[in-house]
């Protein structure tokens, strides 16, 4: 696959979701994890943010579910402002897939029934198939569920919601190859199906799979070109 | 000396007791001596100072208004030995004081209300402090519980903040938790007495010649209170508690994970 790299300068802002606008955010302490970060989130694309540890790609992410605020800059799901919406519905729009699968207490229907406690089962079979998983399984408790299994329910659970974009964050860092290259693909037809889909990586291959963009951040900023281009060269001499 | 009164004779004869704790920390080495010494000295000078001091609040011939005051105090003395032990948790002085002012407000309204008890010094005083008492030791540990839910289970929080939940549907299941674990040792406590050990209200009024079976009706009627003063004053804290910990727009704030 042949992924574009840049930031969000110079875009045609058709067709694009979510839009960091120079964001910036500082943790409690006043330490600043992000700088003036762009980033364009479009409809049917998988964008990938990479970079090393720590250069806030998860912090990045909250910042787009709205989980926290950030203290310079916007970040605009259609256009507006997410402090000008309501955060619950923000948080339904932009949904947000975990590190490491979220399953709560009970069965996989009373897990689905947290995002949408009103819909009938046969909604509930028809997103479980759209994930992979057997409907069958809606009366298994949830704690038992393969880590593979578990991160689908979640990716189910949040597809309830109806959302417009999907924020991704490492959802296979803990999941072995085949689970991976599965979630891989399901991420694909969700961009195929128009949702906007961003991933976090730090696996190169599992990015030239899957990016139809890539942002690299480096020490809570945009990398420049060259650095982005460092960053991705350096990880693939890591993988060979 | 009617056979209710024990005087100091009495009291200094019960020291036996302490004289036998102290000779077992010296014999196992608990090093607990003077602990033991400070606190039965701390306890009788506290004691006789109160006991002082509610003779004057308790006098027939005293406002009842000497009363309400010493209830005030007691409000207030709470938030403070809640702080205390509860150092870890935001703003705890002003929840825990405005828990154990429901608790007051609450309790006494039944117990006045319905005629319970009648309204003077020597009801109100003994009977707000059981309250209180009773409810502190569970409001602090519904706070800590709450904290460390909320803190221990963030990602499960969190993921459910994501899928567009409300922060009080966010931590339902969590608060629940903890407000079952502060509840059930009082309903524990409940279900055993008479089984497995009398309770004070009741020993005192049987040592101070109450026919039984009205000391049984009067500790029931306490022991009844309590448990709704426990339960209300719990979920007082609980609730505010865990809005202090949620922003307006349904983020969890950074939680301090309790030591203990």
């Amino acid at each position: 696959m042949l992924a574009t790299m840049g930031t969000a300068a110079n875009r045609d802002d058709e067709g694009v979701l979510l839009q960091f606008d120079t964001v910036s955010f500082s943790a409690p302490g006043g330490t600043e994890l992000l700088h003036r970060v762009d980033l364009c989130v479009d409809r049917g694309a998988v964008t990938v943010l990479a970079g090393p540890s720590g250069a806030g790609k998860s912090t990045l992410l909250r910042l787009g579910n709205r989980l926290e605020v950030p203290s310079g800059g916007l970040v605009r799901f259609k256009g507006t402002d997410l402090t000008a919406l309501d955060p619950q519905q923000v948080r339904r729009s932009v949904g947000m897939i975990f590190q490491r699968p979220i399953p709560f207490p009970g069965t996989v229907r009373s897990n689905l029934a947290v995002a949408d406690a009103s819909a009938p089962d046969s909604t509930f079979f028809d997103v479980l198939c759209r994930v992979g998983l057997d409907p069958s399984m809606l009366e298994r408790v949830a704690d038992d569920l393969s880590g593979g299994e578990a991160q689908r329910m979640c990716i189910a659970r949040t597809l309830l919601t109806e959302p417009e974009v999907i924020l991704m964050d490492e959802p296979t860092s803990s999941l072995d190859p085949e689970n991976r290259i599965g979630i891989e693909d399901l991420a694909r037809d969700l961009a195929q199906e128009g949702i906007g889909v961003v991933w976090v990586s730090h696996d190169l291959s599992q990015v030239q799979r899957i990016a139809d963009r890539i942002e690299v951040l480096v020490e809570g900023r945009n990398a420049t070109p060259t650095e982005s281009l460092t960053y991705l060269e350096q990880r693939t001499e890591g993988d060979r | 000396m009617s056979d209710t009164q024990i005087g100091w004779m009495g009291v200094t004869a019960s020291l036996a007791l302490v004289a036998i704790a102290i000779g077992l920390s010296l014999w196992q080495q608990l090093h607990l001596t003077r602990s033991m010494l400070w606190s039965v000295a701390r306890a009788a000078v506290q004691l006789l100072l109160v006991g002082f001091a509610l003779r004057l609040v308790l006098d027939s011939k005293a406002s009842v208004w000497w009363a309400w005051l010493w209830v005030v105090v007691m409000v207030v003395f709470s938030g403070f030995t809640i702080r205390s032990r509860a150092k870890e948790i935001p703003g705890i002085f002003l929840l825990g004081t405005i828990s154990m002012l429901t608790v007051v407000v609450v309790s006494l309204s039944v117990i006045f209300g319905f005629h319970i008890f009648p309204m003077q010094g020597r009801t109100i005083v003994p009977l707000a402090g059981m309250m209180i008492g009773n409810s502190m030791t569970s409001c602090v540990l519904v706070g800590r519980r709450i904290v460390g839910e909320l803190s221990d289970k963030r990602d499960e929080v969190e993921a459910r903040l994501a899928l567009g939940l409300s922060w009080q549907d966010a931590s339902r299941p969590n608060v629940r938790a903890a407000l079952r674990t502060a509840l059930v040792p009082q309903i524990e406590t409940t279900k055993a007495v008479g089984l497995v050990f009398l309770p004070g209200a009741m020993t005192g009024l049987v040592l101070a010649g109450v026919d039984a079976v009205d000391a049984v009706t009067i500790q029931l009627a306490l022991m009844y209170l309590v448990l709704g003063s426990v339960a209300t004053s719990v979920t007082v804290i609980g609730l505010g508690l865990t809005r202090q910990v949620f922003t307006p727009d349904h983020r969890l704030k950074p939680i301090a994970r309790s030591s203990h």
